[in-house]
């Protein structure tokens, strides 16, 4: 099994006719035949999107979200729009009902996010970012950016803030033979949708996943909630195998590492508190980003 | 991006905030039109830089005098002398490092007598993703301090967006803040105007320490910090009309322009990666080997040989730079797309330093070869573990 998408999970794409939704959608399409279903756009409803490769087909554009959601019966969407119209987009596909929505986009506006996020507490909607690589169930669904090929099916649940550190989190339990059942990309903003806790809740609760990588970074306290839930569960026997690890243990304070969301400020969201509370929870935290995989195959053998 | 708190104050003054009149100057013959403009008799003059701690630090040069980056002056001469004082001399406090930043610009500002002292900030709360007040007290000390010491007395109300700020959110912070009389009918009439600026300017921080209630009983914004959310920025021209580059680290200007997210450190390993938790994370694996990176760099997913040319040049313009570490994890991006790359590169910028590269991902193989079969003298490594170690090795021995 996996977690929130499938091989049947139907997806609309906002933002598909730009560059980015363009190639994007193409390689979903080629993997494994993710079910890509429509596009958005406001001007040019009614068009038929075309892709240069084989294996993608032509998709129906739509006018607004909810005629592609009626016309379709897709549950899900994924946004490549623009930063100034991305909150926008976003709020779209809640007013629509579109049950998953992963928003891709880097660099929303924060007040903007905060005006979702108070729009998501009314509704049924997950949001997954922004700024986040997506989310990919090996061999049946890809929605977002991650890269297809380095996936294998498997037993390891992986969410992470970090987009290439998701990579190689996939790449190492590929190695290592142990593949993946999804992986799960929540973004580096500040304010996002989808925290770890709803992820790792998922994770917990699928029966193939038999173990869990989650990798976090500087800024913010989500890993020391996350690791404090962990505690409440594993006391009511809800418990897997979880190897972490933290980006940002040489990052100085006060400044913004790439991702907004990355920064110490008024000396909280260290690495080392982070670092500490997850292995308050039983996690065994790689000192590398080398050995991910390593770390996980040790603690899976009881070493 | 942050600004000076003549600024910040001179934009929430145009929210209607209780602000002293005040003149910036940018030389010391500024200094006495400005005095005599303000009338006195009590003046303040403050260093205008990007740190904190202003009042407590202490410049360099001795000619700059005993006194701190915030001067009391009781008289005109006393103005002007302060300025003739702080104005170029470099003022060192426990936010800039040992290496002090120069006082290019001066706040001369009318005096007030304090009666109380409190604290007072906006931010995105991301627990709840929420706009919070954060309020204490005790102001006109360092909050993280407090924090440390006496969290009971910090207190937070955070903000529906879909309401702003409710009677009873002004309600709460008065009584958080003892305010009565004519500072608590200040106070309910400032939170929403701070609310409101915060919003429609696309804020991340507006910290007011100390907010003051004044010896006539009604609120004054004393200190002002202000930083805006990058993200922002493309819908506030006027702000970034207020951008002081002298602030800002060279390397860093010149990357903003590329796109590229660059952060200066005070090692020796440069580091071009991409992704912002790899870049990270690459910065961490250095460390680990018992050397000290550079730099964070971050060329983003879609970098193109322009961009890591451009980061290739940042790189190798810090002279402390003694080996440069090359770590992609290509998902999207080509494996061989960045090994050109970054050959261009080094056939453009020259390559005086031992240069590491790990390539992973998409097309990988294609990558290596093209590395491989140059002439340049790249040391291609296996994986992060294997490259960290030998661009560590290759700095040590150099």
């Amino acid at each position: 099994m996996s977690i929130l998408v499938n091989k049947d999970t139907k997806i609309i794409v906002q933002g598909l006719t730009g560059k980015t939704g363009t190639f994007h959608t193409e390689q979903a399409l080629c993997y494994f035949g993710t079910k890509m279903v429509a596009g958005v756009h406001p001007k040019k409803g009614g068009e038929t999107w075309s892709s240069g490769v084989e294996c993608a087909a032509e998709l129906p554009i739509f006018k607004t979200v909810k005629d592609a959601k009626d016309a379709t019966g897709a549950t899900a969407s994924v946004i490549y729009v623009p930063p100034a119209g991305a909150a926008a987009a976003i709020i779209e596909a809640i007013d629509a009902g579109v049950e998953f929505i992963t928003c891709i986009t880097e660099g929303i506006p924060v007040v903007d996010m905060v005006k979702v996020k108070r729009r998501l507490e009314d509704s049924s909607s997950r949001l997954l970012g922004p700024n986040c690589p997506g989310i990919l169930t090996p061999e049946e669904c890809k929605i977002g950016i991650m890269p297809g090929s380095i996936f294998k099916k498997g037993s390891v649940g992986i969410v992470s803030r970090s987009g290439t550190l998701t990579y190689e989190a996939v790449f190492q339990t590929t190695n290592e033979g142990l593949g993946q059942t999804t992986a799960v990309g929540i973004g580096g903003d500040p304010v996002k949708g989808t925290e770890f806790i709803d992820v790792l809740d998922l994770f917990l609760d699928d029966p193939e996943t038999k173990s869990i990588i989650m990798i976090g970074e500087i800024g913010g306290s989500a890993e020391e909630e996350a690791s404090e839930w962990l505690k409440e569960q594993a006391s009511k026997g809800r418990k897997k195998p979880m190897v972490g690890f933290i980006a940002g243990r040489t990052a100085p304070p006060g400044r913004t590492m790439g991702h907004a969301g990355a920064v110490i400020s008024g000396g909280k969201g260290g690495a080392e508190d982070k670092i500490a509370a997850m292995e308050s929870a039983g996690i065994r935290v790689s000192p590398s980003p080398a050995s991910l995989g390593t770390t996980l195959v040790d603690l899976l053998k009881g070493k | 991006m942050n600004i000076h708190e003549y600024q910040a104050k001179a934009l929430l003054k145009e929210y209607g905030a209780p602000v002293a009149d005040g003149i910036a100057i940018f030389s010391a013959e500024e200094a006495a039109a400005a005095a005599e403009k303000l009338g006195g008799p009590l003046w303040v003059v403050k260093s205008q830089i990007h740190a904190g701690g202003r009042g407590k630090g202490k410049f360099k040069e001795e000619a700059a005098g005993e006194k701190g980056g915030v001067r009391l002056a009781f008289s005109k001469e006393d103005v002007s002398t302060f300025a003739k004082q702080m104005l170029g001399a470099t003022l060192v406090t426990k936010q800039t490092g040992a290496a002090g930043k120069q006082v290019n610009r001066l706040y001369i500002e009318d005096g007030a007598d304090i009666d109380r002292e409190l604290y007072l900030s906006l931010l995105v709360d991301r627990s709840c993703g929420r706009v919070s007040f954060v309020v204490s007290t005790e102001g006109g000390m360092d909050i993280e301090t407090v924090a440390e010491e006496t969290p009971e007395k910090i207190v937070t109300v955070a903000i529906d967006p879909n309401a702003g700020v409710t009677a009873d959110n002004a309600i709460a912070l008065c009584d958080a803040l003892g305010l009565e009389g004519s500072a608590r009918d200040d106070g309910m009439h400032l939170f929403p105007i701070l609310y409101k600026a915060f919003v429609e300017k696309d804020m991340s921080l507006l910290e007011v320490n100390p907010l003051i209630v004044m010896e006539n009983q009604r609120l004054r914004v004393l200190d002002a910090k202000v930083s805006f959310d990058g993200n922002a920025l493309f819908r506030h021209p006027d702000v970034m009309e207020l951008r002081d580059l002298t602030e800002e680290d060279e390397k860093e200007i010149e990357a903003s322009k590329f796109d590229l997210a660059y952060v200066a450190l005070d090692g020796n390993i440069g580091c071009m990666v991409n992704g912002a938790g790899l870049a990270m994370a690459t910065m961490d694996i250095i460390k680990l080997y018992g050397a000290e990176p550079a730099n964070f760099l971050d060329v983003g997913g879609g970098a193109s040989v322009e961009k890591v040319t451009a980061a290739f040049k940042i790189i190798t313009s810090d002279p402390n730079v003694k080996g440069i570490l090359v770590n992609i994890f290509g998902g999207i991006m080509r494996c061989d797309v960045i090994a050109q790359g970054v050959l261009t590169a080094v056939q453009e910028v020259g390559l005086k330093v031992p240069l590491v590269v790990r390539l992973e991902g998409t097309r990988v193989e294609e990558g290596k070869k093209l590395i491989a079969e140059s002439d340049l003298n790249v040391i291609p490594a296996d994986d992060l573990n294997d490259a960290a170690q030998k661009i560590v090795a290759a700095v040590k021995g150099a």
